[in-house]
């Protein structure tokens, strides 16, 4: 590139645009000071220090790691298996299952939301994490499909064909060739469905009755301008567990799949 | 090993997925078409079948109100992060060497939580404020903008920034597929740059253009944490409405007809916009 064109700085600009909020939690959680604004006061971590003694927030913090732990597993689950019979099958009613598996990508989660509330109460199971587990299965999915998807792409079938050929089991062949090869797959899309179930709020505010998510709590303690600091603490620990998960995931996909985007 | 059809093996294993998401979607969808038809009695639920809860939404000025506002910030949402979007995939695709490292520098900040984004621009945007506080000290204005805040402005500049990398991604998808052979042949032929844009460029990313539009107007519509943060009482959008029938109001009956009501508006909205853009794109061509 020669010269700086006028579309680069414009690209630029759109970067410090899309950064700007991202960036702005973590300074402010470090201000000395209860209001939100600039010259910032001074630095201090005193913030950070009062987490640690409130325990309504460690209680929701093992809920969301509880509740992501689970949805991850057992949509990452659910997603080996389709993505293996949509790459390696051919068969009816498969593109028909693709668009299904993808739908959950497309409702508007205030639908879903209220949707699943009524529909989990009328099955007998009252607003619980069981039932934010299951709602966030359902926003995960689409997620561990594409990953796996991408990570079965680049298997070779003759690697299996040729361990049956030398008596493997079905289950040895599994297990020895084609786990190990769609494993970075696997641990991307376990992280990827992690975080969005970490990250998710309008469905745990509607199905979490009264054992709060992580972002239920959050959403309870920003109406409190007195704990605004803390609140921003707590924002900037989250966006850099979040971060730090996704390129993480992002190293191992790149490593089961040489795709671009 | 029992040899099985290929039939057999691709069905059982996308089953548990496909059962899953359709089983979800379906049935409460079944339920909330029951629920609407109910009427709620203050704690009890009256298993009445009847229209009443359609009449009063048809009738109520404020579920209209709040109704056509959630799909116009929808559309003005739309419009304004695919325009500031496609610059960003253009250069992306066509304009830079470092595709892998932009696509990566454009998707990391939406891997943070959503609501804490949103809440950041709640914190730029206030009275007291990041950026009027900012301004202030460079000495650009003399007293807080009060614009910025608790409106549609809000709404709409929040959510342009949610939806971005949606935006970005299908469209560079789009881009990248361009036969650039096709663009030299266009200058060749004595096209302008802005010619062989508008006459090329433009109409063979359309569909990425469409994609870009739907995956942003449809979870829009219902979006409730952005309005009900940065929103105030002018921003307010039908989520809102919805939330406070499952909460404070507590008639389930008439949030279930309200979210039956606002997915046939969204429906509705996408289709006609897909024909639309169909016939557009045929007329440029």
């Amino acid at each position: 590139m020669k010269r700086f064109s006028g579309l680069q700085t414009y690209a630029v600009l759109y970067l410090g645009f899309l950064y700007l909020p991202v960036l702005l939690l973590p300074l402010f959680s470090f201000n000395d000071g209860t209001i939100v604004a600039f010259p910032i006061k001074g630095w201090t971590l005193e913030w950070y220090r009062q987490l640690g003694d409130q325990d309504m927030l460690i209680r929701a913090l093992r809920n969301s790691l509880m509740v992501g732990g689970i949805s991850a597993l057992v949509a990452t689950a659910m997603g080996l298996f389709a993505a293996r019979a949509y790459v390696r099958y051919n068969f009816r009613g498969k593109g028909f299952s693709e668009g299904i598996v993808m739908l959950p990508l497309v409702v508007p989660g205030i639908i879903v939301a209220s949707s699943m509330l009524i529909l989990f109460i009328s099955m007998g199971l009252k607003p619980s994490l069981s039932a934010v587990i299951l709602g966030h299965i359902f926003l995960a999915l689409p997620f561990s499909v594409s990953i796996m998807k991408s990570a079965f792409d680049n298997f070779d079938v003759s690697l299996e064909e040729a361990a049956f050929d030398l008596g493997s089991s079905v289950f040895e062949t599994f297990r020895r060739v084609t786990l190990p090869i769609v494993a970075p797959g696997i641990i991307s899309s376990l992280l990827v469905s992690f975080t969005v179930s970490f990250d998710e709020f309008v469905l745990a505010f509607f199905l979490s009755g009264n054992e709060p998510t992580l972002p239920v709590y959050i959403w309870s303690q920003i109406r409190f301008p007195a704990k605004l600091p803390n609140t921003l603490a707590l924002g900037s620990l989250l966006l850099l567990a979040s971060v730090m998960l996704l390129v993480i995931a992002e190293f191992f996909r790149r490593r089961s799949s040489k795709s671009l985007v | 090993m029992i040899p099985r059809s290929e039939f057999a093996k691709g069905f059982m294993l996308s089953v548990p997925a496909t059962v899953y998401v359709a089983f979800l979607v379906a049935a409460p969808l079944v339920i909330l078409v029951t629920y609407s038809l109910w009427t709620q009695t203050y704690v009890d639920i009256d298993r009445t079948v009847t229209f009443s809860n359609y009449r009063e939404a048809f009738t109520d000025p404020l579920v209209r109100h709040l109704m056509i506002r959630s799909i116009l910030i929808a559309a003005a949402v739309t419009v304004v992060t695919v325009a500031l979007a496609y610059p960003i995939a253009y250069f992306i695709a066509l304009k830079t060497q470092r595709k892998t490292l932009w696509l990566l520098l454009i998707t990391i900040p939406f891997w943070s939580s959503y609501l804490l984004r949103v809440f950041a621009w709640k914190l730029i945007l206030g009275f007291n404020g990041v950026l009027n506080s900012a301004l202030l000290a460079l000495g650009l204005i003399d007293e807080p903008l009060t614009f910025l805040l608790y409106n549609e402005f809000a709404v709409v500049l929040t959510l342009a920034h949610a939806w971005a990398p949606f935006a970005i991604l299908p469209i560079f998808v789009s881009i990248q597929k361009i036969d650039p052979s096709l663009l030299e042949a266009a200058t060749d032929l004595g096209n302008s740059a802005i010619e062989s844009f508008v006459r090329i460029t433009l109409p063979l990313t359309l569909p990425g253009i469409i994609a870009a539009c739907l995956i942003i107007f449809i979870p829009t519509v219902g979006d409730y944490v952005t309005p009900s943060l940065v929103g105030g009482s002018d921003g307010k959008m039908i989520a809102n409405l919805i939330q406070v029938q499952f909460g404070a109001a507590n008639n389930w009956p008439f949030g279930a007809t309200l979210s039956l009501l606002a997915m046939l508006s969204v429906g509705f909205v996408a289709i006609v916009f897909v024909l639309g853009m169909s016939g557009l794109g045929r007329r440029i061509r």
